[in-house]
């Protein structure tokens, strides 16, 4: 079992990079931390023509993202040919490094794909994972991101979350005349596509933890809306007319309520409503502003976004809006505070030395790490494993695109989307 | 409908720059103070203001004509970093807007407030909904009637000036004041 003993070493340098970080914050991108070396995995092409070799393709690339494992050159592979139907020639794999082999068939049964493939720990010689899928043609990539999962679950212990999408805002046009429409896409960058037209600014969607319905805000000359949009059916549902802006929608994490804000007088505070009962709720009453709330994943608390301590802070409070207290401690000024999906981690974009940084720490404030460092770093999004940020990135003058960034800060990369986009937001694992 | 958007904020940018060029031309301006604290652009941004030439602007607005209020009065006031205080400078501008509405009572007025890019998405619309309330509270205190206001928040949504830097930054943290009935001229 020496192939299980290195992922669970890989597991134990994440965590221990993450709860073992210095309380001074480290702004290094790209930095190695714990040495953790990727886990080389050959992925021969799927048997079955194209499309097995395309699926092939796709689960190699998630892998590869995540930085944790180091798909190996198909062409220095020995065995040619190998099909599940046999066992692998070990010593064939073992020569080239392998220290984990995926091999896959597809082939077509009534018109669907039917995905079959193993997963062999190479020095053990034993077989890991033997599953079989299928699905409709067209949804080749699904089949590709859910056995992207079950491999990097299989060999990290933790879920994976390559079965996803990526709602977000696609920016066209000059700075200063933007159009901004809702695109929403694979995590990967695939199959993007398009949901509002552009004819009025859409900003900071969320996802409902069904993963088909989605919040956002569309500002408008006469005012801003908070809609409720379902992915399945395409019907748009404003939340309700407010005295004042509405803005900084989210959904609490089973889906029941909309945290958000209304300003009014100049004085922004933070709402909830009950999407049961359209009854809402305001939860903040200081005259700072109060902004960009996020639900614990249980439901309990609400991290928000606060300057009534003369700078813009991060405090947490029930969620019925008593004990409001300050989290953040640090120079500088943090916004965006965006609660993990294990509950033990707050993403932030924070403001220091004339830079934006992407951070995190723990729920109560402790243990501060920043990831990245540039000109403009803004509102991260968790994966839903919360090992992976995505956020949006801007040079001086230039056009917002999309970053993603492990929590170890080691993994730094743009995400493969070819256009401008801001505000992103991940998805829940598929069903 | 964003290609009449567009067009409507390249009018805008033109008459921006028009009224800077006809204060500059008109050293006694009754209000001058526009442009004096070293932090206040005093000329139009280069890169927004592509201009073609304003004369019809300049030399004829019509008394009471949204050309009027931005030319004679000037319909932008600006702020520092993460503050909204109506600045020194900004007051005899919404002076001069308060004395110009109460000569127009048909006019009623937007307020948008705008940030620059030095900040996120979410606390920049709080922020730009303090800077446009805070010239809505001027502009009642100096008479001017709540129901004639309305105010927005645009954040960091709508730069006037699309470069990056400090005199870009300092000519996106503003305050709007838009017409949107009433005024003479169409």
């Amino acid at each position: 079992m020496r192939l299980m003993t290195l992922a669970l070493t890989l597991v134990a340098a994440l965590s221990f990079g993450l709860a073992a970080a210095p309380a001074r914050a480290d702004i290094q991108v790209n930095v190695n931390r714990g040495d953790v070396q990727p886990l080389p995995i050959a992925i021969p092409a799927f048997g079955g023509g194209q499309v097995g070799a395309d699926i092939a393709g796709v689960i190699s690339a998630n892998l590869q993202r995540s930085g944790l494992f180091r798909p190996l050159d198909p062409a220095s592979f020995i065995e040619k040919g190998l099909t599940t139907a046999v066992q692998p020639q070990f010593s064939a794999w073992k020569q080239i490094n392998a220290q984990a082999l995926l091999n896959g068939e597809v082939t077509n049964e009534n018109g669907r794909l039917k995905v079959s493939f193993r997963l062999w720990d190479v020095a053990a010689e034993q077989q890991l994972l033997g599953w079989e899928l299928t699905a409709n043609p067209e949804n080749w990539r699904r089949v590709a991101h859910q056995i992207s999962d079950k491999v990097y679950q299989q060999l990290t212990g933790e879920k994976g979350y390559f079965d996803t999408r990526v709602v977000f805002v696609a920016e066209t046009g000059a700075r200063g005349s933007k159009t901004k429409r809702l695109g929403i896409m694979d995590q990967d960058g695939a199959n993007p596509s398009y949901l509002t037209d552009g004819s009025s600014i859409v900003m900071t969607p969320r996802f409902s933890s069904n993963s088909q319905e989605i919040t956002y805000m569309a500002l408008r000359p006469e005012g801003s809306t908070i809609y409720l949009f379902n992915l399945d059916t395409g019907r748009r549902e404003s939340l309700g007319q407010f005295p004042g802006m509405v803005f900084a929608p989210r959904f609490s994490a089973d889906g029941q309520k909309v945290a958000f804000s209304v300003a009014r007088g100049g004085n922004s505070d933070v709402y909830v409503m009950d999407l049961r009962s359209h009854t809402s709720t305001r939860l903040t009453a200081d005259p700072a502003i109060d902004t960009s709330p996020s639900f614990s994943p249980d439901g309990t608390k609400i991290v928000f976004n606060s300057d009534r301590a003369g700078s813009p802070q991060l405090y947490v409070m029930n969620a019925d809006g008593s004990n409001p207290h300050r989290i953040s401690f640090g120079e500088g000024r943090y916004t965006t505070p965006v609660w993990s999906p294990t509950g033990e981690f707050i993403a932030f974009t924070k403001q220091t030395g004339g830079e934006f940084h992407i951070g995190v720490m723990h729920a109560d404030g402790s243990d501060e790490r920043l990831l990245t460092s540039s000109y403009l770093d803004e509102g991260p999004t968790w994966a839903p494993n919360g090992r992976v940020l995505m956020f949006a990135r801007e040079s001086a003058g230039g056009a917002s695109k999309l970053w993603s960034v492990d929590v170890t800060g080691r993994i730094l990369q743009p995400v493969p989307y070819p256009g401008a986009a801001s505000d992103p937001a991940w998805s829940p694992l598929l069903q | 409908m964003v290609t009449s958007f567009n067009r409507k904020t390249a009018l805008r940018l033109v008459l921006i720059g028009t009224a800077a060029a006809s204060l500059a031309a008109c050293a006694h301006h009754p209000k001058p103070s526009f442009p004096t604290t070293p932090t206040a652009p005093a000329a139009p941004p280069e890169r927004t203001a592509p201009a073609p030439a304003p004369a019809p602007v300049t030399q004829g607005a019509l008394p009471g004509s949204e050309q009027d209020f931005v030319v004679n009065v000037g319909d932008r006031v600006y702020f520092d970093f993460d503050k909204y205080e109506v600045r020194a400078d900004a007051q005899p501008i919404l002076a001069a807007q308060a004395d110009w509405l109460k000569r127009y009572p048909a006019v009623a007025v937007r307020i948008e407030g705008n940030c620059d890019e030095r900040g996120t998405r979410e606390y920049n619309l709080a922020l730009g909904a303090r800077r446009a309330n805070a010239v809505r509270d001027f502009l009642v205190s100096h008479g001017i009637e709540p129901g004639r206001i309305t105010t927005i928040s645009y954040g960091k949504e709508k730069p006037v000036d699309a470069g990056s830097g400090d005199v870009a930054d300092q000519h996106n943290r503003n305050a709007h004041t838009a017409i949107v009935s009433g005024a003479r001229g169409g």
